[in-house]
Parts: structure tokens; sequence; C-alpha cells
């Protein structure tokens, strides 16, 4: 068996070829080079976004940057309100000492013993060094999440994604039924009514589509993001091949059992097109949670926002708060990476057999 | 035992489910069968398109039809009886300039910088993307071990939203991010990354190629795939040599892949704008401001709204967007009668 596997393996050429582990030659190695450099390009961005948010402010504009967030010390010293800074000080023997500064006065810095802190002791401002330990500090995440209103934010990207996903997997789902299932005029020319509009993306038809949405009245309203986007083109094609694929003796059968249409399709076919609806659903969670044009459009206030969108404007508002921006930022990447992290082999199998996005 | 234990609360939930589901279906049937007695099996066909049909035809086909009468009609009001035509004069003022080698004499010079700025990224995006993609699939093709995390793994940045790849790129990049720290530490010294044209036009290819790289690959990963292995077999039979099998084999079996994913990956280029709205916002100047941008800010973010003007640039680029899809189309006729 194994040495069946290797033949054909060999056989595959110098691009293509394919090898045990066992034996390494160069062109092993060059691939296994490329993947881990790749994986290190993919993942080293967000690496160090999360790390960068967990950092001070002090910290985030230090040049060149350290890799892990750090915090100085303090420690609470007898007759003083606040907690103090902890700092090396070399002394005139060349041992150093832990001292906590009080206050520093130009070049000069008055220090303390903490265990003596009576006595005042003086250093020189640019000898001393802070005393840091690593530190996770959640402190960016509690104000942004209170000055960026990030709860209601999330609610309503929870709300748009979900009812959108329900939305769009019901209405597609019959549709694709219909159209793969039913003989009747006009079948055809839906069908590809439906699918041309593959190719018209809502950054064509932005103009009329805000008319329509006004003239309803759905402004600032979450429907007016949810609704337009449902009669995705990419889900009915999807699915239709999907059923095409279930047999009609199936159908036909349950008719002669006394079946109703709406029957069979309830207790036929949305159970038998169960991973096809997965894919779809996958794929409106993802676009319906990270999609911005439309929703920037619709909706112009901003207790409406969904993520993105006052990501966005928070970014525009406060110029340079990095600090906040940043902890934003991975709390809005946290639910798709979890996402993710437990259906990954799922979507990745699902996006290659269907060639969809 | 303690299987037993962590399933049985899910058990006890999902007996009275069933039974809830099941009324709700049982409900929805009876209410159904009435509409099917009334309307008979060939009318529930119809009746099953049509919520899909209805919402098409509102927000994706009427539309359509719109645009053209926006782009054909002036004025910055929205709606649409009071409008006055005004034939093709949006048109005309998209592409009028005194003289074409010079952008500033052109009437609406914003415009045409978005085209030429559109046209630049498409071409380099879509072929550097196809590169990238090509490579890391044939590497991901290989008999290797941890091939599910490693496709995995460039497929991650698909599923991030393009405003936070925007923002996390820019935290990258700034002037006292971590790229330029690393150059400092080489001995270089910093790089205005955000503040040049050319190297903002840059990174915005890098960005938007790392956090889509993993879709095309994917797509040309099951195209490798698909490709027997008995070509392999008889070719080295014959002697060939490896490159020779690349050439031979690979390439044109993988020809009908690459069509696909050459035209998808042109339609998404056309229509960049997210990304680039948080990294750049279109800047330094006009250096990454592109076609759909110029449509959001005469539409809907310009201190005058220009919409005949903005919806006759999506009359262009939905021109554009159809002409790439006919040529797929042709190419792909071509192939099939061959």
């Amino acid at each position: 068996m194994a040495t069946d596997a290797r033949t054909k393996a060999d056989n595959r050429g110098f691009f293509t070829r394919t090898k045990g582990i066992n034996r390494l030659d160069w062109a092993d190695i060059i691939t296994y080079l490329y993947l881990f450099l790749g994986t290190l390009l993919m993942f080293g961005p967000v690496v160090w976004i999360v790390l960068s948010s967990f950092k001070t402010e002090a910290e985030l504009i230090r040049f060149p940057p350290r890799a892990l967030p750090y915090r100085q010390e303090t420690v609470v010293v007898e007759g003083y309100e606040d907690p103090l800074p902890l700092f090396e000080v070399p002394m005139e023997d060349g041992s150093t000492v832990q001292l906590a500064r009080v206050r520093r006065v130009g070049l000069e810095a008055q220090m303390v013993d903490p265990a003596n802190p009576d006595e005042i002791i003086k250093a020189d401002n640019t000898q001393i060094m802070p005393v840091e330990a690593v530190a996770f500090e959640v402190s960016n995440y509690k104000e942004g999440i209170q000055s960026f209103n990030f709860l209601r934010y999330f609610r309503n990207s929870v709300v748009v994604t979900v009812a959108a996903t329900f939305l769009t997997l019901f209405i597609n789902s019959m549709a694709a039924f219909s159209l793969s299932k039913y003989e009747y005029r006009g079948r055809n020319a839906v069908f590809i009514i439906i699918i041309s509009a593959l190719m018209v993306p809502i950054s064509v038809i932005l103009v009329p589509a805000f008319l329509l949405i006004t003239e309803i009245g759905w402004n600032n309203n979450l429907l007016g993001v949810i609704v337009p986007g449902a009669a995705t083109p990419t889900g009915v094609f999807l699915l239709r091949q999907y059923m095409l694929t279930i047999p009609d003796d199936l159908i036909d059968a349950a008719r002669i059992d006394g079946a109703t249409e709406w029957g069979i399709y309830v207790r036929i076919i949305l159970p038998l097109a169960g991973p096809a609806l997965a894919v779809l659903a996958i794929f409106s969670v993802m676009w319906r949670w990270n999609d911005f044009l439309w929703p920037k459009i619709v909706l112009t206030r901003s207790e409406n926002f969904t993520l993105q969108l006052g990501l966005q404007a928070f970014q525009g508002d406060l110029q340079v708060q990095w600090h906040l921006i940043l902890a934003m930022t991975v709390l809005t990447i946290l639910p798709i990476t979890l996402v993710f992290a437990f259906l990954q082999r799922f979507i990745t199998t699902g996006i290659a057999t269907t060639g969809m996005k | 035992m303690t299987l037993k234990t962590i399933k049985s609360p899910l058990n006890a939930v999902r007996k009275p489910l069933n039974s809830l589901i099941d009324f709700l279906l049982t409900g929805s049937e009876f209410l159904f069968a009435g509409l099917q007695r009334v309307i008979g099996v060939r009318g529930m066909g119809y009746f099953f398109v049509l919520p899909n049909l209805l919402v098409f035809g509102i927000f994706i086909l009427s539309p359509m039809l719109l645009n053209f009468v926006y782009a054909f009609t002036g004025s910055d009001n929205l709606f649409l009886s009071d409008r006055p035509y005004v034939g093709f004069d949006n048109l005309e003022r998209l592409f009028t300039c005194e003289d074409y080698f010079k952008v500033n004499s052109c009437r609406e010079d914003l415009f045409i910088r978005s085209i030429r700025n559109t046209a630049l990224f498409v071409v380099t995006q879509v072929f550097f993307m196809i590169v990238v993609s090509l490579i890391t699939a044939l590497a991901l093709n290989r008999k290797i071990v941890w091939r599910g995390f490693f496709r995995s793994v460039y497929f991650y940045p698909v599923l991030l939203s393009p405003i936070v790849v925007g923002l996390m790129w820019r935290w990258i990049l700034q002037e006292n991010g971590i790229l330029n720290s690393f150059i400092v530490t080489l001995g270089g010294s910093k790089v205005g990354f955000l503040s040049s044209a050319s190297w903002t036009r840059f990174w915005v290819v890098v960005i938007s190629i790392w956090s889509l790289m993993g879709f095309y690959t994917l797509i040309l990963l099951a195209g490798l795939q698909a490709i027997p292995d008995e070509l392999y077999e008889a070719s080295s039979m014959d002697g060939a040599s490896n490159w020779r099998k690349f050439w031979s084999i690979t390439l044109p079996l993988l020809r009908p892949t690459m069509l696909v994913v050459v035209v998808l990956a042109l339609i998404r280029a056309v229509q960049v704008f997210d990304i680039v709205f948080a990294f750049s916002g279109g800047g330094p100047g006009t250096s990454t401001f592109y076609i759909v941008q110029y449509i959001f800010r005469n539409g809907f973010a310009g201190d005058t709204k220009e919409l005949g003007l903005a919806a006759a640039a999506s009359l262009v680029m939905a021109i554009t967007l159809v002409g790439f899809t006919l040529i797929q189309l042709r190419v792909r006729g071509a192939d099939d009668a061959l």
C-alpha cells in the first residue's frame, strides 16, 4: 500500500509531486519553508493587533515597540495616597536598588525606599530605569466598551446577521425548490435573470436602491439592511444545483402518500439539502457580519450602527485613540474567529467544492 | 459514564424541541394545504419562487433599471419626479477633458483619476493574486503534513471584515509601527508608508491580496486535485521532466479553474472599496481613490449630492463588469467547443 502511494506520488512531477515526510528532499524543504512563512504572514498581523490591544497608551506610542505589553510596577508606600511607580536606581557603589518615585523636579527625581518611607533619596532622572512586568491591560477594553457603545453595535450586528441569514436561507431554498422541481412556463427565464445578477453587485445600484429604501421608509432601520440582500443569486444557484441531485421519485412517492407540496418542502427537501444550506448559512453569516458599504448608506444614526460601521466611525471621530480602536477591533474579530476555529475544516471544504463566495 | 452525564441535558432538551418543531411543521402544513387547494400544485410552484422573486425584483432588478433614469437626469434631488431629463450630460461630463493627456483639464478629474487608479489596481492586484494563489495551491497540493491546518491558515484572513483588515494594516504600517521598527533595527530609516502615494498604492495591493488569496487558493487547489493521477503516471513512463509535466499537464488542465478565478478576481477588484476606505481613506491626495469611492462620494458622502454623476459612474462600472463576464462566457464557450 505504502509503496503504491509513493510511486503514484512520484509521478506527479516537480510542482505537484507529493512525498512522505520520511524522505525530505529540497523541494519539500522549500515547500515547508514557504508554508511556515505564509503562516507567519497570515497570523502575524492578527497576533500583533491582539498584543497591541493590551498595551497602555504610553506603551503604544513607544518606538521601537516591544512584542509584549508591559506595565510599570507600582508600590503602595506608607504616607502616600496613590501607588508610586517603582524604578531601578543605580547607587554610587555600583549596586542597584528598587525605589519608588515620589515626584520629579527637573532632572532630579525624589525617591523613597518602600521599606523606609521617611527618608527621601535624590537621584538623577535620566539614570533611573522603570521596573516593568508583562501585564495585559484590560482598561482599553473597559474604556472602549463604554465610549464605543460596543454592546449596542454588537446587538445590531447580531440582529442583522441572524435575521438576514434566516431570511436568505428561507426564501432562497423555496425558490431553489421551485426552480429545480417544478415545470412551469418562464421557469428558465426566472433562473437566468436571477443568475445574471451575479455580475451586478450592490455597489453598482447604490443610488436607486437607496431611493427604494427611502420610499419604503427603511432609512435607519435594520430592515433596510436585512431585506435587500436576502435574494442572493449565489444562494439560489448553490441550492438549486444541490436540489437537482435529489431524486424526483422521492417527491412523487410522497405525493402518492398524500403529502402536500409544502409538506414535501419542509419534510423532504429541507432536511436533504442540509449540507448545501449549511454552506450557504456560513457564507451568509460571513457576508452580513462583515458588510460595510450598504449598511453605511442605510444607517446614518449611530444607535443603529453595526460593528463595522461603529469601528469605522470611531476611527474617524477620535483620530489617534489607537488604544481603544485596537481593543474594539479585537472584539469585532472575536466571534468570526471562534466560528472559524470550530468550523474551519467544514468551511474550507465547502468553499472548495462549491467555488463560490 | 461521563459521556452520558454530558449528553443527558442535551437529550432532555432535544425531545421537547423536536416535538415543538414537529408541531410547527404540522401547523404550517395545515395552513399551506388550504392554499394548495386554492391554487393547485402548479400554483405552489409559483408560490415557492415568489418571495425570492419579489425581493429580487424590488431591490436588485428595479434598481438596475432605475439606474438608467438617474444617469440621464440631473439635480441633487433623490425623488425621480423632481429630476429633469438631461440626456447624456452626466456621461459626457465624466469623460470631457480639454487635453486627454492632462488629468487636471478634465471636468470631472476625480472620476478620471479614480478610473486610472482602479485600472492600475485591478491589473496589478489580479496578476499577483493569481501568481501567489497558484504557488500556494501547488504547495498545498503536495503530500505534506498538516495540510488541513495550512489550508485553513491561508483562509483565515478571508473571514475578517475589510474594515478590520484596513485598520489592522494601518496600525502595522504607521510611522511608529512594527514594520518601521524592523526597518530601523536592520539599520534603515523610517518610511512614511501612509504618506507616500506610491507606497500606499503598493500596500493596498498587498493588503487586498493578503486578505483574499486564501479564497482563490482553495478554488485552485480543488482544480489541481481534479487532475487525474493517470496523466502524470503516463507522462512519467514517457520520461517527461517535471517542468514538462507542469507546463503540459498541470497548467492546461487547470485552465477552466484559472478562468473562473481570474474573472472572480477581476469582478472583485473593480469593486475595491471598504478595505481602502479604512486603510487610507482614498489618500494621500487621491492616490488610492477608486471608482466605488467616487460613486459613494457623489451619491452619499459629499456636501453636494451629484446623484446623476454617481449613477453614470455606476453605469460605466456595470458595463465593465458585464464585459468581463461576457469575455469569460466567450472563452469558456471556445473551450467547450474544443
